[in-house]
């Protein structure tokens, strides 16, 4: 058996590391809803493992969604991951080949080079030698990139990078320590032995030539035992928590786990998984408006260390662009939204009026028309609509025209679960009463809730889809004009509900739809979110100055969009002129001629 | 006596000195824009609840200033936080955060 007190470091680091993951995992396991504990299990029946192991291959290995977004920072990630994975992985087959033993101690591979003078004479021995002197240096590359990526984080696509606590600190320094210490030891006991590949073999000789490596070996074996110890016991109360437990987190969600209303086991997984890439510090459009540390990455961090503020919580747009991007996939909003129970106000509110005053009369309806409060304040939308229902023949009731109930999602937002639920009741009163079966909303905030949260037996359309099936079925016929227009994606509409191809299909037949580079998954937020409650109206404006100046670069005719409140916001702010869908489609109807 | 139908009213007048802001202190002390409010009534005069109720904002915040916590408690619970008052305020009043934040400090005061 091999053996020196240097591996003693090694082990007891990884002892500690393997109780403390294994205590915190089972209690998270523990406070799975027993629904999502079932989840789990049925999925190892289903063996979803498969699909998570070539998942956790992807992304936690190979990082493909960082790749994505910044070749550089993937890189950096894949050679750190990958390459440490691939050196346990040859590293450990190595040592058995060399022992021709299965099974041998767990630090062997590790310091296989320090035990094992002569590394010729068995299968591919020379082939391992140059294999492993491969990986080491892409990990002494990955950790040059890594230190410059503190120096200069812009050239890795950052705008700012996280601020680090001292458990962080420890774990990141001990990291970087690593890699080049295992070279200088390698490449020592080469010098001596001439045991090294074309990395540790040359710079070994090298360094015989002007260092008393006798005296140097011993020591740098030590030191870099100490260094894996020194990281193992720091990764739990580090951002490399994520590494371990992203495992988990990818395998419950192939489960079918997702983030729930509470603070579940899952939750934490999901807060444990953030790498603190900074991806979402850089796609947030509050950062070039403001310095308060809100973005997703400082909120999941004020959740770890349990000091989250109700200003971090209620301080978000909701726009979903961090959840869209984040590689981990933690679901950021939905987070957000269940944090905020904490801080909402109980009590204070009182709806019992809805129910005596709000009433409708019942007829046979085929279509309601919900316009929502914020399409009352923008009438032209409201005014579009009515042409076009009009227009369209089919039964409709305009269900809120003289104001009605509010949809409950502001206040869903607010982290008021319980009253939006009074609001719910009430509006699905009213819409059961008409006996239609499409709904139909102007409001991609109202469209959300409905389609989402309200468990409805009817259909509920955007007005952009229900306008796309009045074409298609040539209820409405449509002149097409010579107007430039881009077009705006509602962040309820489009992230949310993936609702993107209705109104670029509807614009094309009546105008020139214009391409812009925020579109789709990347569009940005107006700034008007109801999601917001702590940004001033100062900063307001200034995210929606920089979103209209974005889409305004091709000098359209027109910047359309779908939702009542993205236009009031950039109304307000734009010189080019801004629309909704259903007011250009009723411009452009055409009258039919009377002979 | 006589009933000529007149009546004298109670005395409304209000004592600035010695009137109760904390709850008004509270709530500008997290959402600093209600001091700006200019009591215009815009607010009031778009709000969706106001069909059904009584409910009017821009009295809500007149009575916080002056004091008159017991009198906005009820008035202040038909909001739906539909957010409507916050986008027609011309002054930039972050009403929805006020909103929470009165609700919030009638707990903490336990008013
Ligand atoms: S939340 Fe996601 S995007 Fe943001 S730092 Fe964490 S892992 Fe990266
Ligand atoms: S949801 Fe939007 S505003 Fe909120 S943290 Fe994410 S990117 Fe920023
Ligand atoms: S609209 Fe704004 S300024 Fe006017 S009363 Fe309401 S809160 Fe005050
Ligand atoms: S948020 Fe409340 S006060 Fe403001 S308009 Fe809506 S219901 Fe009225």
């Amino acid at each position: 058996m091999n053996f020196d007190y240097f591996v003693l470091p090694f082990c007891i680091g990884a002892l500690i590391l393997f109780t403390i993951l294994s205590t915190r995992y089972a209690m998270w396991i523990v406070k799975l809803p027993r629904i999502d504990k079932r989840k789990a299990w049925l999925g190892i029946l289903k063996f979803k493992f498969i699909g998570s192991i070539w998942e956790v291959f992807r992304e936690s290995l190979l990082h493909r969604k960082i790749f994505k977004i910044n070749a550089m920072l993937g890189w950096m990630h894949m050679s750190f991951a990958f390459g440490w994975f691939l050196l346990i992985v040859i590293g450990a087959m190595e040592s058995k080949f060399h022992k021709s033993r299965v099974f041998n101690m767990p630090y062997d591979p590790i310091f296989l080079r320090y035990f094992e003078h002569n590394t010729h004479g068995f299968f591919f021995a020379e082939g391992f030698t140059f294999i492993m002197d491969l990986i080491l240096l892409i990990l002494l590359t990955a950790t040059i990139l890594a230190i410059s990526k503190r120096v200069y984080s812009n050239l890795f696509g950052l705008k700012r990078t996280t601020k680090l606590i001292l458990g962080d600190k420890i774990a990141l320094y001990s990291l970087w320590t690593i890699f080049p210490l295992r070279f200088l030891a390698e490449s020592f006991t080469s010098g001596l032995y001439n045991n090294g590949g074309f990395l540790t073999g040359t710079f070994g000789n090298i360094f015989a030539s002007f260092l008393p490596l006798q005296m140097l070996e011993y020591p740098f074996w030590w030191a870099y035992s100490s260094a894996l110890c020194l990281f193992f016991i720091f990764l739990p109360f580090s951002r490399y928590m994520h590494i371990p437990t992203e495992i988990f987190l990818i395998y419950l969600r192939n489960c079918g786990i997702r983030t729930s209303k509470n603070h579940t086991g899952y939750t934490e997984f999901e807060i444990y998984s953030c790498s603190r890439c900074g991806i979402c510090i850089d796609k947030c459009q509050l950062t070039d408006v403001m310095q308060n540390k809100t973005q997703g990455v400082y909120f999941i961090q004020q959740i770890r260390r349990n000091i989250l503020s109700s200003e971090t919580a209620y301080n978000c747009l909701l726009c979903g662009r961090c959840t869209t991007y984040c590689p981990v996939g933690i679901d950021i909003n939905k987070v957000r939204l269940l944090k905020r129970h904490d801080f909402a106000p109980e009590n204070g509110f009182n709806f019992n009026y809805l129910d005596e005053k709000v009433t409708v009369a019942p007829f046979e309806y085929d279509v309601i028309y919900f316009a929502g409060c914020m399409t009352h304040l923008t009438p032209t939308i409201k005014n579009s609509m009515v042409k076009i229902l009009n227009k369209s023949g089919d039964r409709y009731i305009f269900l809120d025209k003289e104001g009605s109930i509010c949809c409950g999602k502001p206040l869903l937002f607010a982290g008021n679960e319980k009253q939006a639920r009074e609001l719910k009741y009430e509006n699905k009163k009213l819409i059961n009463k008409t006996g239609a079966k499409t709904l139909v909303t102007s409001c991609p905030i109202c469209y959300n809730i409905f389609k989402n949260e309200y468990n409805l037996t009817i259909e509920v359309l955007h007005h952009s889809q229900y306008i796309k099936r009045l074409i298609e079925n040539k209820k409405i016929t449509l002149s097409k004009s010579q107007l430039n227009v881009v077009y705006h994606d509602p962040c309820e509409l489009s992230r949310t509900n993936n609702v993107y191809d209705e109104p670029r299909e509807i614009l094309n037949a009546i105008a020139n739809l214009q391409t812009t580079n925020h579109e789709k998954d990347n569009a940005l937020c107006c700034g008007g979110s109801l999601g917001n409650f702590v940004i001033s109206e100062t900063e307001r404006n200034k995210i929606t100055n920089n979103m209209v100046a974005k889409l305004s670069e091709h000098k359209p005719d027109v910047i359309v969009t779908a939702c009542p409140l993205c236009k009031k916001t950039m109304n307000k702010q734009s010189d080019v002129p801004i629309n909704d869908i259903s007011e250009l489609v009723s411009n452009a109807i055409l009258q039919e001629k009377n002979y | 006596m006589k009933n000529f139908g007149y009546t004298i009213q109670n005395d409304r007048q209000i004592d600035y000195d010695k009137n109760d802001t904390k709850l008004y202190d509270f709530v500008a002390e997290s959402e600093k824009s209600i001091r700006t409010c200019i009591f215009c009534g815009t607010c009031s005069a778009t709000c969706t609840a106001s069909k059904f109720t009584d409910l009017s904002l821009r009295r809500i915040i007149l009575y916080l200033k002056r004091g008159l916590n017991e009198s906005l408690k009820k008035e202040i619970e038909s909001c739906m936080l539909c957010g409507k008052c916050n986008l027609a305020c011309p002054r930039g009043v972050n009403t929805r955060n006020v909103i929470l934040n009165i609700k919030r400090g009638i707990e903490h005061y336990e008013l």
